[in-house]
């Protein structure tokens, strides 16, 4: 237990010892909050749908999360290149418990960038529907930290250097980000983009996160948290398998 | 005295590669026992498969009394090691990559902290604890590692190439360092090295690898007697030939190259 607690605080150590890396994280997600909340804002309202910030807003979050909790993962890759992993690997404890405490560590990390693009949506005039599902915003922000540091801890045990992490982005964690109903509502869309939105473990993160701020549920409350909570101990279990695998 | 590390027959393959051919040997504890050979000979890969990271074609292993492919726990809490490639968290410091050994190693509290700040000291970085790693120069990441090693009261000592890269001075405050140590509480250390004048100087006994096989064991003096030598260089070459090695990848760099072939991936 202890080895979990502290390479969890290790983590967060070399999070808060970093601040390029927490604003430089911070420019994706406003740039996407500024450019399409502003700049869609009147076709949305047009259109008939509403505020396009409120609608924005928690995939804005989401994306956040999605991003630093893969990246996360993928630090495993650093740790094998500048050798602190060897040192976790020959330690007398087992990889399940190292590959938690990256995980939990990796996780916080994401759902505090998370909370801090919150508090800059809201600033951006998002705003929160009082209802008695509010408190499940944290309960899905943390969810998505713990299953894309899962994800991300999948490429990082496979991978073996950096030269995987562009086609990672570009092609897994980009489209899983696009597809997720983060930018746009699932109803209207082709046949074969609705399939994929379903079957994008992000997108009932992002409509529980939603519904959970403006109490209207897209897949409803409990297939969002239902689908969420087994995906996010499926992936950490997968999560570790593949890091019980490392060689040195 | 007991064995500390005793290897019976061991054979790593790697596909049709033979890294390790049945080599067998011992080392009795409280000794410092140098593992020479040219690169690619099979030492990293000894040492990988002493230290629980690599599983034997087959053969047998006792580190301490234990098997490393079986009771790695035990194995591991009787070790320490400083790998051939730094292994230090950069963003942390000194202090806090020390704690979080002894956490990781179950140290308890009151004894780490009592620990850290006399092996800190011992290597000479007192004064630099509260400081990050990545101001620290190459030789005092190495001290470092070495305390660190030291830290969870280890019986064995793996030292992998510890003083590649370093200069004289440094790589004789080291030397020193195991020296003393070995003296005073009776740790058995295991090294590798390609700077056999260092060997000459501190190993009792020496284990000379070429091709997956043992070529030549026995103390500095009985090599170069056997060889009729002046020193451990010329003796080396006498029992591994003239011949340069090619640099070849390391068993597993290898394997690593098979597996990006196969998943499609870039060259590093």
């Amino acid at each position: 237990m202890k080895a979990i607690y502290i390479l969890c605080v290790r983590q967060l150590k070399r999070y808060v010892r970093s601040p390029a890396r927490i604003i430089g994280s911070l420019g994706q997600p406003i740039l996407f909050l500024v450019a399409l909340g502003f700049g869609l804002r009147t076709m949305f309202a047009r259109a008939g749908q509403g505020n396009y910030i409120n609608f924005l807003s928690p995939g804005i979050v989401s994306m956040a999360i999605l991003f630093n909790a893969v990246f996360s993962g993928i630090e495993i890759i650093w740790d094998r290149q500048f050798g602190f992993l060897k040192e976790t690997l020959v330690a007398p404890v087992s990889r399940m418990e190292i590959v938690l405490g990256r995980m939990l560590g990796g996780a916080i990390v994401a759902f505090v960038q998370g909370v801090i693009v919150l508090v800059i949506c809201l600033i951006a005039g998002f705003r929160i529907t009082s209802s008695p599902y509010v408190w499940l915003t944290i309960v899905f922000m943390f969810l998505i930290s713990l299953l894309f540091a899962g994800i991300g801890t999948v490429f990082g045990s496979v991978l073996q250097d950096m030269q995987g992490f562009p086609l990672i982005i570009n092609f897994i964690i980009m489209p899983i980000f696009f597809f997720s109903g983060a930018l746009f509502a699932a109803n209207g869309l082709p046949k074969v983009l609705q399939l994929l939105l379903r079957l994008n473990p992000l997108s009932y993160g992002v409509d529980g996160l939603r519904g959970a701020c403006s109490s209207v549920f897209a897949f409803g409350l409990m297939t969002d948290l239902a689908v969420s909570i087994v995906l996010t101990a499926l992936l950490l279990a997968i999560g570790s398998y593949f890091f019980s695998k490392i060689q040195l | 005295m007991g064995e500390m590390i005793a290897v019976h027959d061991l054979v790593k393959n790697y596909g049709d590669f033979c890294a390790v051919n049945h080599i067998s040997f011992t080392v009795p504890e409280g000794r410092i026992f140098g593992f020479l050979g040219p690169n690619g000979a099979g030492k990293t890969t000894t040492i990988k498969m002493l230290t629980t990271v690599l599983d034997p074609t087959s053969g047998s292993i006792r580190v301490n009394g234990h098997d490393p492919t079986r009771e790695q726990k035990q194995v591991r809490r009787s070790f320490g090691i400083v790998f051939q490639d730094p292994s230090l968290d950069d963003e942390l410091t000194a202090y806090e990559n020390m704690d979080l050994h002894g956490i990781l190693y179950g140290v308890p509290r009151g004894e780490r902290h009592q620990r850290i700040d006399m092996l800190v000291d011992f290597v000479g970085l007192g004064e630099r604890k509260k400081d990050l790693v990545k101001t620290f120069s190459g030789g005092m990441k190495r001290r470092l590692e070495v305390a660190r090693a030291l830290l969870h009261t280890p019986r064995i000592l793996f030292l992998d190439e510890p003083t590649i890269g370093l200069d004289p001075q440094t790589r004789n405050h080291i030397w020193g360092y195991i020296q003393q140590l070995s003296k005073d509480e009776g740790v058995t250390v295991f090294f590798t090295t390609h700077y056999m004048d260092e060997a000459d100087r501190v190993a009792n006994e020496v284990g000379v690898i070429d091709h997956g096989k043992i070529v030549a064991q026995g103390s500095p003096a009985e090599l170069k007697e056997r060889t009729r030598c002046q020193n451990l260089e010329d003796a080396f070459i006498a029992l591994t030939g003239h011949a340069i090695r090619e640099e070849e990848a390391n068993a597993i760099d290898r394997m690593r190259m098979m597996g990006r072939a196969w998943r499609g991936g870039g060259r590093r």
